[in-house]
């Protein structure tokens, strides 16, 4: 039998590659292509007056220069609202060169291309831009306040308001025998790959073809984008994501201005153009997320049970909605996580800001949401002086209760309708990896030594794996090599392995015989691209089907050859051959010969596919009515509705007591994403979630004056974490299969960074002995939170000024 | 017309091999490398010295190449990831022992995911093992922690730098076992 | 982020060096490790139209452990000094310092007078060589002078050298025998600039502490030095009257520091961290003191 390899923890097939300098990312492309480069505007909010730009035109190898009056037709027209919905009332995007108003820091406002980046960068620094400067609105105090605008024409700069409620929350919170409202305030912070955005183009002036490369999360999503931009037939467009280094979320926002502004300018000048985002227009000029004032009302009983949930969010989307009010939708109804509300009402407001553009970072939503949610868990178990995962335990939806349904409309549309987990079973299981119950010892220990410890935990429930759909498709080659296809990208989630493992298994392949493409759409012009979790189990499962489909094919074209029945054949490491007796066999190549009858013979094995060759059945077409040449398969994969995994995390945390600063002792994570296909990528992933939500908690955050100016836009000042900063990750996993796919996966890519505030946020309370609101929190940050606490500005936890008992021995 | 720039010819010994390529004077040693001598194995990820992962050995030591001109580096030794293994072609996926102790460390212990960080990793692991072929969990961590790495969390990373010892040490030992010096 | 054009000069020597200082004047500027220098000029936020790389010129890269002083030429990079055996035997400080300069591979690039040159407020080794009681030596065509650390540092970014000179060399002035040094800085992440950082020198004789002294990092403007000898001298380091005794050096840094607040940090934050980070390396530099005996 041919080892297993779904489930393996197989090392990756891009790795030889990728670790000899062969990996091709954007910028590595295009070496004869001329450069673009942007000015952009130095003001939150304005008016442009005047673009003078004749200093720059003469400068030696300055190709074009432009401004929005040159861009013709759809290009000159705004930037397509991706994501409508219908409370999305006002929703509002930019142009491709601003028109008249620009709308935050960094907006692009002249194009210029030339010979190279250099001597862009010096056209740009004489192009004069007077600017008429309007009130800028930041920060969503601010922006609710609506006494300034960012749109003339968006009233209270409110995109959105959309409320959903189950039950009667009102009747509920008045039956509660206890309420409770929390305050709370997630900050803005940013995916941040290490490649930032980029795009290339060339184009073919005989055939009237564009091909673009785009470093992006969707390259079908890309192509029509820009074929509707220039008004091509889609047909005379090709977009390819080549290695993509990185994405997080902000690549899968497009077109964005310079996916549109490129290939027009490489066909408008009949040479290739490139654009390579540099650091600090990443910061200013692509999408940032999180920022949200939250305000919680909870009601419970004497148990700690929810009766009641209401919960009002204030959402920053900032200067436009390209990407629709999918964040918010995902905080309302993710924020539940694995448990039962009660009545719950969730009422939101989407608002502008005079900042960049806020759309789906790793998690979207959901980490303000868990935080919400948890912080409302350590509130319930501090009023009623019982153990925080007793609470939580109390709450939870139970295995018996699934599929589960909230009642509510996830982001795709489809009911909140969980369809596994087993919370007790992960609860279990975290409280075991960190030691939940030795905690109190712990503790006694670090304080007779002077030192002060917290444990924290959070819990959270995703849903991955989205449609509508994708697609795979797998040839085989009559030299035996397996070509698989589907048009989702990747950016480090190792999908050349994984998808080779699925195949391997499902054809009986050998693993290096399988040769995975992804984002390229000359080979699978139907997809939607990798975000939320769902490569896997999206194009995971489109690829298991469409390898189900050429095995049967190439098992009736073998029995039909060795004169078998299909049911007597199994196809081991590429061989096709009689169970029982293996020496009755041909190779998977001999198979991909035989379905495709030829008239010419390319090599000595093709022979046997000519029409000579006497190996047909002279009464029969050579290619039956219902059948096609070639061994090749393809097939789709579109659930009804999104799959949940679920983890929980906990930590601990030890403060500084002079200094505030906060060091992480150890984190510990409970995972479930269903069957895994490879078990070192699942923790792969979870680590480098992990680490990105360390970032938010502790480090990153984007630092807006009031003028709208982002005052750390560079990796010196924007704090993502070193090695130095992120602590050792210990993992346990769950395998709770999803009923709802042919593989039982659930997606895994953004697990990681969901709960870390929450828990963190839990831990340092659970040290510091009053409660943690805002996030991220920074030494400096705590050491003015245990000032105002000893002012008697902020009260103390009740756990921490009631005697004993300890809570975790409640 | 503004001027044109004058170029320098700067020639620089780029993983044993002479390159020489006329660059105007501010021409960032990494963009002479990926763009001049289209080495493009080097990656730009900051252009402000934070985030590592344009890191070049100039003369054994890891600098960042964003940081320094090309014209500053001319007569000077360069390796770049390109050069730390013994495959010739990157473009073709090498195996076995082609690839360096700390390539293949990485690449068993999913040290990378989209590796575009990645060779300013490997650039800067292989000087440290030079310098400490031993490290200890803790100075692996303190090794790499002058590059961001915005996929893998570390974990792997320190894996990889702890399993990239073992793997010199092994392979050292072979060698000398097989009575040959220090494999290619 | 690409730097403005610019005129490369290459000399070989001193001379030659200074000479092309005299000639461009204000449009110059002297590179040397440029680890501070290249993120502004890729940021565009200074565009000189000379640059004088001095990474040709001969004899810059010496370490000289001298009697009195260890000079430190212009070309030597912070690892170079941090390696050097000798330099850390005659003044640990400058070791004990330097590891805190940003990550290895800028300090592979970096020069220890470079960074004093540019005149950070975040940088440590303008704190040391003030610590240190240094002299920088500066040449231009018109001669050679030295200038002493108060001398020196004029402001933040700013010096007192002339727009025509290239500090050669700076010298480190040693310490008397029985002196201990201990230097600690805190930052957001671990090789970033400094919150807070502070070195300290304390002398001590026949058991007590005969001389004090703290130089600082991130929380004056320019280098400042102060005399902890008012409250630590005739002190037992460890001993109840030293706890004493470092709980009020503690206080007069928080006095004596001017930090300022920004996005990391308020001054509040920072003048209490450098109090901290004060008795930390007080009670280092005693452990070492006691280790004496």
């Amino acid at each position: 039998m041919t080892t297993q390899m779904f489930g393996a923890p197989i090392r990756r097939k891009e790795d030889p590659r990728l670790v000899s300098g062969g990996g091709r990312y954007l910028d590595d492309l295009g070496h004869d292509a001329l450069a673009a480069a942007f000015v952009r505007s130095p003001h939150a909010h304005a008016r442009i007056v005047e673009i003078d730009a004749a200093d720059a035109v003469d400068v030696e190898g300055v190709v074009g220069i432009y401004v929005h009056e040159d861009l013709p037709g759809r290009v000159g027209e705004p930037l397509p609202l991706l994501i409508p919905h219908p409370t999305l009332t006002h929703g509002r995007t930019g142009h491709a060169l601003a028109r008249d108003e620009v709308n935050h820091v960094g907006e692009a406002v002249v194009m210029v291309v030339a010979t190279d980046r250099y001597v862009a960068e010096d056209a740009c620094q004489r192009i004069r831009v007077t600017y008429e400067q309007l009130p800028p609105v930041v920060g969503i105090e601010a922006a609710r306040d609506g006494v300034r605008l960012v749109h003339d024409d968006v009233p209270g700069n409110v995109a959105a308001h959309m409320l959903q409620e189950v039950g009667d929350v009102d009747a509920a919170l008045a039956a509660s025998p206890h309420t409770l409202t929390l305050e709370l305030d997630i900050e803005r912070s940013a995916c941040t790959p290490m490649e930032g955005r980029g795009v290339y183009a060339r184009w073919d002036d005989e055939r009237g073809e564009l091909r673009l490369w785009s470093s992006t999360q969707t390259s079908t999503g890309v192509r029509a984008a820009v074929a509707a931009k220039l008004d091509l037939p889609l047909a005379k467009v090709e977009c390819i994501a080549p290695d993509v280094g990185g994405g997080f979320g902000v690549k899968i926002v497009h077109p964005w201005p310079e996916e549109v502004l490129v290939p027009w300018a490489a066909r408008l000048l009949g040479q290739p153009v490139k654009f390579t985002e540099d650091r600090r227009e990443h910061f200013v000029s692509a999408a940032h997320e999180r920022g949200q004032l939250q305000t919680v009302t909870i009601g419970f009983d004497d148990d700690g049970r929810l009766l009641a949930l209401d919960v009002k969010l204030w959402h920053d989307n900032g200067a436009y909605t390209p990407y629709g009010i999918i964040v918010p939708i995902i905080t309302s109804t993710q924020l539940l996580g694995p448990y039962k509300p009660g009545a719950y009402r969730c009422e939101f407001w989407s608002l502008y800001t005079n900042t960049v553009l806020v759309t789906p970072y790793r998690g979207a939503g959901r980490p303000q949401g868990c935080f919400a949610m948890e912080r409302a868990m350590d509130a319930i178990a501090d009023e009623l002086a019982l153990d925080r995962t007793e609470v939580r335990s109390r709450n939870f939806i139970l295995p018996s209760e699934m599929p589960y349904d909230h009642g509510l409309l996830f982001q795709d549309g489809r009911p909140l309708k969980y369809d596994s987990g087993d919370f007790p079973a992960s609860l279990a299981k975290i409280k075991a990896l960190v030691g939940w119950d030795d905690f109190a010892a712990y503790r006694a220990t670090a304080e007779a030594e002077g030192r002060r410890v917290g444990l924290g935990i959070g819990c959270y429930v995703e849903g991955t794996g989205v449609g509508p759909y994708e697609g795979g498709h797998i040839q085989i080659e009559t030299s035996g090599r397996v070509n698989v296809s589907t048009g989702l990208t990747s950016q480090g989630q190792g999908h050349e392995t994984v998808f080779a493992q699925i195949v391997a298994d499902e054809l009986g392949v050998r693993l290096e015989d399988v040769h995975v493409t992804t984002g390229d759409s000359r080979k699978m012009a139907y997809a939607v691209g990798t975000f939320a979790s769902r490569a896997a189990v999206m194009s995971g499962s489109a690829i298991a089907l469409a390898a189900r489909k050429v095995r049967t094919k190439a098992l009736r074209i073998a029995a039909d050859a060795l004169e078998v029945s299909p049911q007597d054949l199994e196809i081991v490491e590429g061989t096709v051959r009689v169970k029982g007796a293996p020496a009755t066999s041909m190779s998977l190549g001999t198979v991909s010969v035989l379905s495709n009858p030829l008239r010419y013979a390319f090599d000595e094995a093709a022979q046997a596919a000519t029409q000579f060759a006497g190996t047909f059945d002279p009464d029969k077409p050579p290619v039956a009515d219902d059948d096609e040449p070639g061994l090749e398969g393809r097939d789709f994969y579109s659930p009804t509705q999104a799959t949940f995994a679920n983890g929980m995390h906990a930590a601990i945390v030890e403060t500084d007591p002079v200094t505030a600063e906060i060091r992480i002792l150890r984190y510990c994570v409970v995972h479930d994403c269903g069957t895994m296909i490879n078990p070192m990528i699942v923790e792969g992933q979870v680590h480098g979630g992990v680490a990105q939500g360390v970032g938010g908690a502790l480090y990153e955050r984007m630092a807006y004056d009031e003028s709208g100016q982002l005052l750390n836009a560079s990796f010196m000042d924007f704090l993502v974490p070193y090695a130095s900063e992120v602590p050792t990750i210990e993992t346990d996993h769950l395998e709770t299969p999803s009923p709802l796919n042919p593989l039982g996966i659930k997606g895994a890519g953004e697990a990681g960074c969901i709960p870390v505030s929450a828990v963190i946020a839990s831990a340092i309370e659970d040290a510091e002995g009053f409660p943690i609101t805002r996030m991220p929190i920074s030494p400096n940050d705590l050491w003015e939170l245990r000032r105002r606490h000893a002012a008697g500005e902020i009260p103390s936890l009740h756990r921490a000024t009631r005697t004993a008992p300890k809570e975790t021995t409640a | 017309m503004t001027d044109v720039e004058t170029l320098h010819d700067v020639t620089v010994t780029v993983n044993g091999v002479r390159r020489t390529a006329a660059v105007p004077a501010r021409r960032l040693l990494s963009d002479f490398l990926r763009h001049d001598l289209r080495l493009t194995g080097t990656h730009v990820g900051c252009e402000h010295g934070v985030c590592g992962a344009c890191t070049v050995l100039v003369d054994g030591a890891p600098m960042r190449s964003c940081l320094m001109f090309a014209v500053s580096a001319q007569q000077h030794e360069i390796t770049t990831v390109e050069g730390l293994g013994s495959s010739t072609d990157a473009r073709v996926a090498p195996t076995g022992e082609s690839l360096s102790p700390v390539q293949q460390a990485f690449a068993e212990c999913h040290g990378l995911q989209c590796g575009f960080c990645t060779p300013g990793f490997l650039t800067t692991v292989t000087a440290y093992l030079e310098e400490n072929p031993t490290p200890t969990n803790e100075e692996a961590r303190e090794a790499i922690s002058g590059n961001l790495c915005r996929c893998t969390g570390y974990q792997n990373i320190v894996k990889s730098v702890l399993r990239a010892a073992e793997i010199t040490a092994e392979r050292r030992g072979e060698a000398a076992a097989s009575g040959g010096g220090e494999p290619a | 982020m690409k730097p403005a054009p610019f005129v490369h000069h290459a000399p070989r020597t001193v001379g030659e060096a200074a000479a092309v200082l005299g000639q461009v004047g204000h449009d110059g500027k002297v590179l040397a490790g440029g680890q501070s220098l290249v993120p502004i000029l890729n940021m565009r936020l200074a565009a000189p139209a000379h640059l004088v790389d001095i990474n040709g010129v001969e004899g810059l890269d010496g370490i000289v452990v001298g009697d009195e002083a260890v000079r430190v030429g212009a070309l030597v990079r912070h690892a170079a000094l941090a390696r050097s055996e000798e330099a850390y035997a005659a003044l640990p400080l400058l070791r004990q310092a330097t590891l805190n300069v940003a990550h290895p591979a800028i300090r592979n690039r970096g020069t220890t007078v470079g960074s004093i040159a540019h005149a950070d407020p975040a940088g440590e080794m303008p704190a040391v060589l003030a610590l240190c009681d240094g002299v920088v030596e500066a040449v231009s065509t018109r001669g050679t002078r030295e200038i002493g650390w108060q001398d020196f540092f004029a402001g933040p970014l700013e010096t007192t050298l002339s727009i025509d000179e290239l500090a050669v060399a700076v010298r480190f002035g040693r310490f008397p025998a029985g002196t201990h040094t201990a230097f600690r800085e805190s930052a957001r992440r671990h090789g970033d600039y400094a919150l807070a950082g502070v070195g300290v020198r304390v002398t001590v004789a026949d058991g007590v502490v005969t001389e004090a002294r703290a130089s600082f990092v991130s929380v004056t403007d320019v280098p400042s030095v102060l005399d902890l000898g008012p409250v630590l001298a005739g002190t037992e380091p460890g001993s109840t009257a030293w706890g004493v005794a470092v709980d009020a050096a503690a206080q007069a840094v928080r006095d004596h520091v001017q930090p300022e607040s920004d996005i990391h940090a308020t001054s509040d934050y920072r003048r209490m961290l450098v109090g901290e980070l004060t008795r930390r390396v007080l009670d280092e530099s005693a452990l070492a003191a006691e280790g004496d005996r």
